[in-house]
Parts: C-alpha cells; structure tokens; sequence
C-alpha cells in the first residue's frame, strides 16, 4: 500500500489514490489532493460536498453515489459535474479522504 | 400480548413472521403482515422470463399461502408509520398498533427519476426484467431481434441483485449464438461503477468471461436522460457529463427507492426511502423497537434474497432479545451469497461478507459448490434454488450445512483453521 505526503503528513492511500485510512485525513490536505485532480480552487460548495461525503461514508460505511449526492448534498448533478468534472462520486471521494465508493463484488 | 406487525410479506417479511411464529406461543404474540398485494414474486426468476426459460406464472405464488397458521395477512396499502404512536395507517383508514415493527417492504422501482422514463410508456425499444409485465415483453422484443447493439444499463445504484445485469449480457450471449445470430449482435453493459467486478478477487477471476463471451464494458457512466429512437433510427443513453451510447435495444435497470410510504413517515427513512439500520442488529437507527430486514435497509449489503435470509436469524434472535428487555447482539455479518448464471448450463458461486470479499475455494466448506468458478453444479444449484426457495427459506428453515454467519473453511486466501482474518484488499476502515 503506497504512502503519499499531504500537507506534510504521510497517509496510505490504495493503488489509485483513495484514502485507505480516512482518519488520516485532514482539511488542510484537501486543497493539495484538489489540485492533483485538476481542481484549482476549493469554493464554499465544494466544502459542501466535501463535509457530505466525509459524513455519509461515517453513517453508512461507504460514500455516496451520484444520484444521493444530487439528492442530499444539496448541490444539484449539473453543480457536482461543475465542480468535479472528472466524475463527482469518485473524484470528491478522494478529496474527502475517504475510500473510493465500493460495488458489491 | 405482544403485537408484532410485519410489514411486506416478501421474501424478508414471509421468513421472519414463520420463524418468530415458531418461537412465540401464540398466547404470547400476535403475528400480522401486511402487504398491498397477494403475489409473492420469485425474483431471481425474472432473469429467465425473457429468454423463455420461466413464465411469470411459474415464479408466483400467493403470499398468504407462504406464511404459517397463526400468522394475519392483511392485504392493503400502507399510508404512514407514526413512530410516536408506534401506529401504522393503512390507506384503507385502519389503524394498526405495534410493540414490535418488522420493515420488509423492500425496494421500489422509480423510472420516473430519469429523464426519458418519466413517461407512462417507455421510448420504444428500452425494456427492463426488473418486473413481470417488464420481463415478458423483453421476450418478444428479443425474439424479434435480428441484429445490432444491445446495451444493458444500470442507472445508478443501489439496485437488487448487483449481479443479474452481468448474468442477463451472459444469457444474450448464450441466447443469440443459439440462434446462429451471434455475429450479428453487439452486447455492451454500461455501468456507473468503474468496472463490471470492483472487487480484487472477483476482477481476476472474472474479467476474463467477459471478455471471452465478447461483452463490451462501458464504466463510470451516470445515465442522465434516455433518448429513444431518433432520425438515425437508434436510441441512446446520455450521462450527465455528455457521453452517449446508441442502441438498437436497451434492457434499463431502472433507479431503485425505498417504498413510497417511507418517505410519508417521519424519522423513518432517508432520501430514498432506505432506512437507516444498525448493520449488525438490524434495528432501525431512531427506535429500537423497529426492525428492518432485506432491501428496504440502507446497509451496505447487496439487496438480495440470501441476504435476507442470513438476518433472519440474527433478526428474529434480536426481537427476541427485545421483547425480554435483553440487550440485542449485533451479530449479522453482512453474509451474502450469490449464483451467477453464465450462460451455456453453467453458472458461478460468490460468498461474501461485510469483511471478506468473494473468494475462491468450496462453500459451504471444502466439499461444496465450487467457489468463483463455472461449473454445471452451480447452474443445477441455481435452478434447484427455486424449490428450495419456497420450500425451505420462505418457510424460515435454515439450509442444512449452511449458517448465517459466513463459512470461513474451504475458502482460498483465509487461514486453514477458519478465524477471519483477511480484510478487503483496497483497505475499508469502519469510521466510529
């Protein structure tokens, strides 16, 4: 399992990035981890997400999908798509530090 | 005298009235289910229904007949759940009281929910098996089809059964080289996940069927809108971030919610009308004395058959516990276990846990169905299910051999002598 440095501070991450430890995670990581996905800037709505994510992988043991992120979050599928292009779920995913979102098998 | 209200007398609802009813003196507890309607569906029959191995008529049965002596059916709507009043409204103005609710309503279909399926009639040509009137009329449309693109789409998840999309591209596969057609007919599955199999085991093991059955793989698409057919002749499916892909015919596994009731009873559901369950006890998250079972749940299990089957054990032990003021034990383990038809008389074996992904090896130990592999057993095991189904499972019998918790022997990559040790390849630390 692969170590990478955020603000500082080595985490473990899976071979493709995502948090394996979310409780390694921190805020200040969040703007280094944005911008090696090719977000620029963290916006108040971006938070939004990022403060959802975090919250529903805490309540259910996994993040979101899509679909709960435009019904719940309180950002709309047409914002999310905005704010994380490469594909919202996986992408605010590894933002949030936490886990990419799992199918069954 | 206890009330014990069930409601949904699905698989989840039928199997726990029976086995509490066997627990409970009949002087002790009353038992009633309710549900809106007497037909009870064999589910994972759907899938064979449009390649005319099964007839709807054939999978159904009436509900009341599955449950035993003692227990009320009540076939009605349910308007809402009042916590406060541990009462149930149902839309026919009776008001029932509880000392024990049991939620096994399980899931709903909500086309609706996408664009291009809001309408009381589907684009031509976007079909779904995810219902009997659904499943008949692929039939026809398959029967029909003399060539071109098949796409098979799941819009988002949660759906029941996460393997059967990948089991139907398995039986067109099977189906259309029968017909000597084959050539003619391009199969692609596009899916919201990264990939048909997420999980390390099942990827290495698997992969390879699809692509040898030649079954193209579209990932990561959230499907926005469903566009029929149009000047070109073909429909398409459209993402949210603007990719598309054409059909000649899509079998659509629509958006799934929770029962409509839910949301019309607060404190009771989320946004989709799952609710919030204690993964381990199986209580309701906001009241203790409310119990959920199978896919009416938002845990993070598969919505499958088996899986209800496993918490029953756990469940009824639990509302046990409850009613005599014990604390509950919080002892499911998220047990799951799958057929996966493949086409040609075979069929794969999956079992899996909260804690363990799907593995290679034998189940329930090492002289068992082979595990993660096709074989001739597992698709006589598959077809031998629906007996067993209604004939030892409903009834809430437990499968000799088998328990609730998840068989540790016989399985390739845990320790020899059982205890659990292995946890999911990619990391999964619980939070809290």
């Amino acid at each position: 399992m692969p170590n990478v440095i955020y603000a500082g501070q080595a985490v473990s991450v899976s071979d493709d990035g995502f948090f394996t430890d979310p409780s390694q995670w921190t805020e200040e990581m969040a703007p280094e981890i944005a911008r090696a996905e090719g977000i620029g800037q963290l916006t108040e709505l971006h938070w939004q997400v990022i403060k959802f994510m975090r919250h529903e992988y805490q309540e259910k043991g996994t993040g979101p999908t899509v679909r709960v992120l435009g019904k719940t979050s309180g950002v709309s599928i047409k914002e999310l798509y905005q704010l994380f292009p490469k594909g919202p779920a996986k992408t605010a995913a590894k933002v949030a530090g936490i886990p990419k979102p799992r199918g069954c098998i | 005298m206890k009330q014990i209200l069930i409601l949904g007398g699905g698989t989840g609802g039928t199997l726990v009235a029976n086995r509490l009813r066997r627990e409970l003196a009949r002087h002790d507890a009353e038992i009633t289910v309710v549900d809106q309607d007497d037909q009870h569906v064999y589910q994972p029959g759907l899938l064979f229904v449009p390649f005319g191995r099964a007839d709807p008529d054939e999978i159904t049965r009436p509900r009341h007949r599955q449950l035993h002596a003692g227990i009320a059916f009540r076939r009605a709507a349910i308007e809402r759940v009042d916590l406060g009043s541990r009462t149930v409204l149902l839309a026919d103005g009776t008001v029932l009281h509880y000392d024990v609710l049991v939620i096994a309503t399980g899931a709903r279909l909500v086309p609706e929910e996408t664009e291009g399926l809001d309408a009381s009639a589907w684009p031509e040509r976007v079909h779904t098996f995810y219902t009997p009137a659904g499943a008949v009329a692929l039939k026809d449309a398959l029967a029909a089809f003399e060539g071109g693109r098949i796409v098979v789409n799941i819009i988002d998840m949660p759906i029941k059964c996460p393997v059967a999309p990948i089991e139907f591209s398995f039986l067109a596969d099977w189906y259309f080289t029968r017909r000597g057609l084959r050539e003619r007919v391009d199969i692609t599955l596009v899916t919201p996940l990264d990939g048909a199999f997420t999980k390390a085991v099942c990827n290495r093991e698997l992969s390879g069927l699809l692509a040898d059955k030649r079954i193209n793989v579209v990932t990561e698409f959230n499907t926005g809108e469903v566009v029929g057919a149009g000047a070109d002749g073909a429909g398409r499916l459209v993402s949210f971030d603007g990719r598309e892909v054409a059909f000649d015919l899509a079998v659509v596994i629509p958006l799934h919610a929770g029962q409509a009731y839910v949301n019309r009873s607060p404190g009771l559901g989320d946004d989709l009308g799952f609710v919030p369950t204690d993964e381990r006890t199986l209580q309701s998250k906001t009241r203790p004395e409310v119990f959920v079972i199978g896919d009416a749940a938002d845990i993070r299990t598969s919505k499958a058959g088996s899986v209800a089957h496993f918490e029953g054990e756990i469940l009824v032990r639990n509302i046990l516990h409850f009613l005599a003021g014990e604390p509950t034990e919080p002892a499911f383990d998220g047990h799951t276990n799958c057929f996966i038809e493949s086409g040609f008389g075979k069929a794969l074996l999956i079992d899996f846990n909260y804690e363990v992904e799907p593995l290679t090896g034998h189940f329930p130990s090492r002289f068992g169905l082979p595990l993660l592999k096709e074989s001739r057993l597992n698709h006589a095991g598959k077809l031998a299910f629906q007996w067993i189904y209604w004939h030892a499972l409903l009834p809430g019998r437990d499968l000799p051999g088998v328990g609730s918790a998840m068989p540790e022997r016989g399985k390739a990559g845990l320790p020899a002598n059982g205890t659990a040790a292995t946890t999911i390849a990619a990391g999964h630390s619980r939070a809290g």
